[in-house]
């Protein structure tokens, strides 16, 4: 028995506009319109409507999109509901996002699986500043298809001379935006005029009504005529005679026979077969979720991507994107994120903030950070190289997201334009002499001791006594403190936050190196921010890394103020001052916890060479 | 049985070369292939990001829908993570014996966990009401399954459509250490690209067929003839009428009250879970296509036969946030 409906696809789209714009409205009677509402949550929504509607007893379709309790209770919205309905020709998922404050971040979730926008408008008050903010983060997320509704047709007596002069003005945005056109349709959303069936009130109008055009665009989200890109998701290796490679192929297509090389390491092979339960496929296109096996064994893992030789993705460590900021805690250069693009997860820092944008204006302006919706144009570097197109070409592997190393949210999502020429400049220098010859010479392990604590807590106190007894045991050591990185290397760096980042980023960097070459390092830092220790221990490698937290309560540390700079700090002489105006952030899981309070420093000394001999880092 | 056979002939088209060929029927509708191609990419998103992933398996259509999808993301190997049966003892009869012949048919790892202090207390839905029963037997009983398993992501098979607090739920939906669901630290999703990262005793619920509707899943069911539970099929069974939900009376530990008799009805369940909480609904539906048809008309809402949803408005919510799925 064949299944009844034969749907073309699934089309996805995001409605821009607010709820005086009647957006609500306009998706409760797409809903409605498409019976997608079943008649036992009508019922609630007619009683609804009389004691919460706004529509005098009518039925008010915006209370269809109710927000969760939570929401209500804590004042917050969440960025995203997503709602369904369908035709007999298509199925449609709606982003449905809240209108109000935050809604970069959400229209830009929303919009990054878009296919089509619809920005509404309100006829009786044309075009606002957010028509251009919802247009322009439309172009920057690439939705292909724009509709602008010209809504509320009926309060500006179904004037086509309205219509056009609306349609007229919005030109100008679009092709400032580089939009390849759009479709402007009028209607009035409640009466549900032109959104199923044409209305007798604007017989002028002989486009297609909203539901005709959304049935009618073509869904070629993917372009099936472009190279393969096929991001390796997971290695299938149910015993030693198979291996298959599954992913979904994100452009391109393929068959049996087609050459292909792995994106990463340039080898060459062919496709063998297209697995699935029911037999091997003569071939598949873009948004089939696959498993390949290929014509030569050669080592391809999670994170790789293979590809049509003749036309290849860029590999490179430095690239320049469209960064739009996501969490309440600002971007701060030089900081070490983790940016995962598909399937591929490596480090990653913007190495230069050139601009952020005015959303209302389009106009750039200089920036030193990104806070929370905020958008820019910045330099990233990543540990790993990246495999990527730019994302005008391909979303899947132009799209990229930042994850903050400590709280693991996602902190910010970029859209890559090119990469930096440097880049590929700069290659590795393979080492002869390995890290275990050195440490054989040494008589000793390579260790970083990384000492964090409030400024005056006996960090470098605490060193010192460390370093001499290592000294002492003939350990390679030597000493990183405040005196002599901040009037060198890092002289250049003050003490907000962008640079606290900045100037941790080096020390750890410079500590690498110096354990590399075999020498038990100890830096003494405040380091305040528990993401840049993890930065530094990621820098190091955590099997190195010992972090000592040196806990010496405020006062007793303000009482000490061995160097005056409590007393500045009070008098408002010094400003982002750890623990006065600035926060510390204690660890939470250090390798060694050291009271003051409670042990003498030659104790606590002692205590980390006793830890340093039952890891066998020394003899 | 007529159910066994089919479970039968399902699993040899997973293991026999020749049962595979014969099996690949038409092209799935392009809109199915869509919904399908991403929940497969759902899946090995979470078993190549997670250590220990689990998939949350109720019996029902959607679970054996996801099943079914998994199933096919791994082949040949088999899904690399055991399925989970938080068992609250009030199931159907059918659906242990369904579940037992699937897991035997393909060699899968079905875990069936109960909440031993629960059962011993004889929680009971007639006696201590629909919602401390589902608390305990359901919602503390996934917990204790969870956080004994040590899953650090379990596989559910929630879809918007179902409940309108369904409608903001993410695919990678985080909790925190204690299985707790805040809107505040949920992640925004972009592209198809997941933060699946979780910190110690941190987990994710993850929700494959999220951007499927009822009527997709039994689209799905029938163009990849996925045997179900025999009960969504309409057959004549005794049953009593309690607050307007039709109950079946499945075994003898129903209470009738005075008056009642079981009565013979031509029925079927469009939703399974705990007998005493399901209603059913009257239906002439006994095949597939016949269900495809009759819910292409519906016009009453999937969940209106759960009792667990009418305990107060935001209710589905409120056991979301203690760790129901």
């Amino acid at each position: 028995m064949a299944t009844a409906l034969n749907r073309d696809g699934v089309l996805r789209l995001i409605t821009c506009g607010s709820v005086d714009d009647g957006k609500s409205t306009l998706i409760g009677r797409l809903l409605y319109d498409s019976q997608a509402i079943m008649d036992d949550t009508l019922n609630t929504l007619a009683t609804d409507s009389r004691k919460h509607g706004t529509t005098g007893g009518e039925i008010d379709y915006a209370l269809l999109l109710d927000g969760l309790e939570a929401e209500r209770e804590q004042g917050i919205t969440i960025d995203v509901a997503w709602r369904f309905f369908a035709t007999p020709r298509r199925r449609f998922i709606i982003a449905d996002t809240p209108g109000h404050e935050q809604y970069t971040r959400n229209m830009a979730t929303g919009a990054s699986t878009a296919d089509l926008a619809i920005i509404l408008v309100d006829a009786s008050k044309g075009l606002l500043p957010q028509t251009r903010r919802h247009s322009f983060i439309a172009s920057l997320m690439g939705i292909g298809h724009i509709v602008l509704a010209v809504n509320k047709m009926d309060l500006v007596g179904f004037d086509e001379a309205r219509f056009r002069a609306i349609v007229a003005e919005y030109t100008t945005i679009a092709e400032r935006l580089g939009f390849a056109g759009f479709t402007a349709i009028p209607m009035a959303a409640r009466a549900g005029l032109n959104l199923a069936s044409p209305a007798a009130e604007m017989a002028w109008y002989d486009g297609p009504t909203l539901i005709a055009h959304l049935e009618s665009i073509e869904l070629a989200a993917t372009d099936a005529s472009g190279p393969l890109r096929f991001p390796v998701q997971w290695v299938n290796r149910p015993d030693a005679h198979f291996r298959g490679y599954a992913g979904t192929i994100v452009a391109g297509q393929v068959k049996p026979g087609d050459p292909i090389v792995t994106a990463r390491s340039g080898k060459a092979s062919k496709v063998a077969r297209i697995v699935t339960v029911d037999g091997d496929l003569a071939g598949a296109g873009p948004e089939a979720a696959v498993t390949l096996v290929l014509e030569d064994e050669i080592d391809i893992s999670r994170g790789d991507m293979l590809v049509s030789p003749e036309s290849r993705p860029a590999v490179a460590q430095q690239f320049a994107a469209d960064l739009i900021w996501l969490d309440e805690d600002a971007l701060k250069p030089g900081r070490s994120y983790l940016l995962k693009s598909g399937p591929l997860t490596t480090p990653a820092s913007v190495t230069l903030l050139k601009h952020r944008i005015d959303i209302t204006t389009l106009d750039e302006r200089p920036a030193r950070t990104l806070a929370m919706n905020e958008i820019g144009l910045a330099n990233l570097e990543t540990t790993a190289p990246l495999l990527f197109d730019p994302y005008t070409d391909c979303r899947d592997t132009g799209g990229f997201i930042l994850i903050d190393r400590y709280t693991n949210n996602t902190v910010g999502a970029g859209m890559i334009r090119h990469a930096l020429r440097r880049a590929s400049n700069i290659h590795l220098q393979p080492m002869t002499v390995t890290q275990a010859q050195r440490s054989a010479l040494n008589g000793h392990q390579p260790a970083v001791i990384w000492f964090t604590g409030l400024s005056g807590s006996g960090k470098s106190t605490i060193a010192n006594l460390v370093e001499a007894r290592l000294a002492a045991l003939s350990c390679h050591t030597y000493a990183l403190d405040g005196d002599n990185v901040r009037h060198g290397l890092n002289r250049d760096l003050g003490f907000t936050d962008a640079d606290r980042v900045e100037n941790i980023r080096r020390i750890g960097e410079v500590a690498k190196l110096m354990a590399d070459a075999g020498l038990i390092v100890t830096c003494s830092f405040i380091s305040p921010f528990r993401s840049e220790r993890e930065m530094a221990r990621a820098l190091v490698g955590a099997d190195r890394f010992i972090e000592v937290f040196v806990d010496t309560p405020l006062e007793v540390c303000q009482s000490r103020d061995p160097k005056g700079l409590y007393a500045k700090a009070a008098s408002g002489e010094l400003r982002n001052f750890t623990g006065i105006d600035s926060p510390y952030e204690a660890p939470e899981a250090p390798q060694l916890h050291i009271k003051t309070q409670e042990m003498s420093e030659a104790d606590a000394a002692e205590a980390i060479i006793t830890w340093l001999r039952a890891r066998d880092i020394i003899g | 049985m007529e159910s066994d056979a089919a479970i039968a002939a399902y699993a040899r088209r997973f293991s026999d070369p020749d049962a595979r060929a014969r099996g690949r029927g038409p092209a799935l509708p392009p809109d199915l292939a869509r919904l399908e191609a991403e929940a497969i990419h759902i899946l090995r998103e979470v078993a190549a990001s997670f250590r220990t992933p689990v998939m949350l398996y109720s019996i029902g259509k959607d679970s054996t829908v996801m099943l079914h999808l998994a199933l096919k993301a791994f082949w040949p190997s088999l899904p690399p993570f055991p399925l989970l049966h938080v068992d609250s003892l009030w199931e159907f009869a059918a659906m242990g014996s369904f579940r037992d012949t699937l897991r035997d048919a393909l060699g899968i790892d079905i875990r069936v966990h109960v909440n031993e202090e629960g059962a011993a207390r004889g929680i009971n839905p007639f006696v201590h009401g629909s919602a401390l029963h589902t608390e305990v037997m359901r919602t503390t009983g996934l917990l204790q399954a969870l956080t004994d398993g040590g899953f650090d992501a379990a596989i559910g098979g929630g879809r918007r459509d179902e409940e309108k607090s369904r409608a903001k739920e993410r695919i990678f939906s985080f909790r925190d250490a204690h299985q707790g669901w805040d809107p505040r630290r949920q992640r925004p999703e972009f592209w198809r690209t997941y933060n699946t990262r979780v910190g110690p005793g941190e987990s994710m619920r993850v929700f494959p067929i999220s951007n499927w509707t009822e009527l997709d899943v039994w689209r799905y069911i029938e163009a990849e003839t996925i045997p179900v539970v025999p009960l969504y099929f309409a057959d004549v069974r005794p049953t009593v009428i309690r607050d307007d939900v039709l109950l079946m009376v499945d075994d003898d530990r129903l209470p009738l009250q005075p008056g009642e008799t079981p009565m013979m009805r031509r029925i079927r369940f469009r939703t399974l879970g705990c007998y005493p909480l399901t209603g059913a609904v009257e239906s002439e539906a006994e095949t597939l296509a016949d269900i495809v048809a009759e819910m292409a008309d519906t016009r009453t809402s999937e969940r209106q036969g759960r009792v667990i949803d009418r305990d107060g408005d935001g209710s589905m919510e409120q056991k979301k946030r203690q760790g129901y799925f």
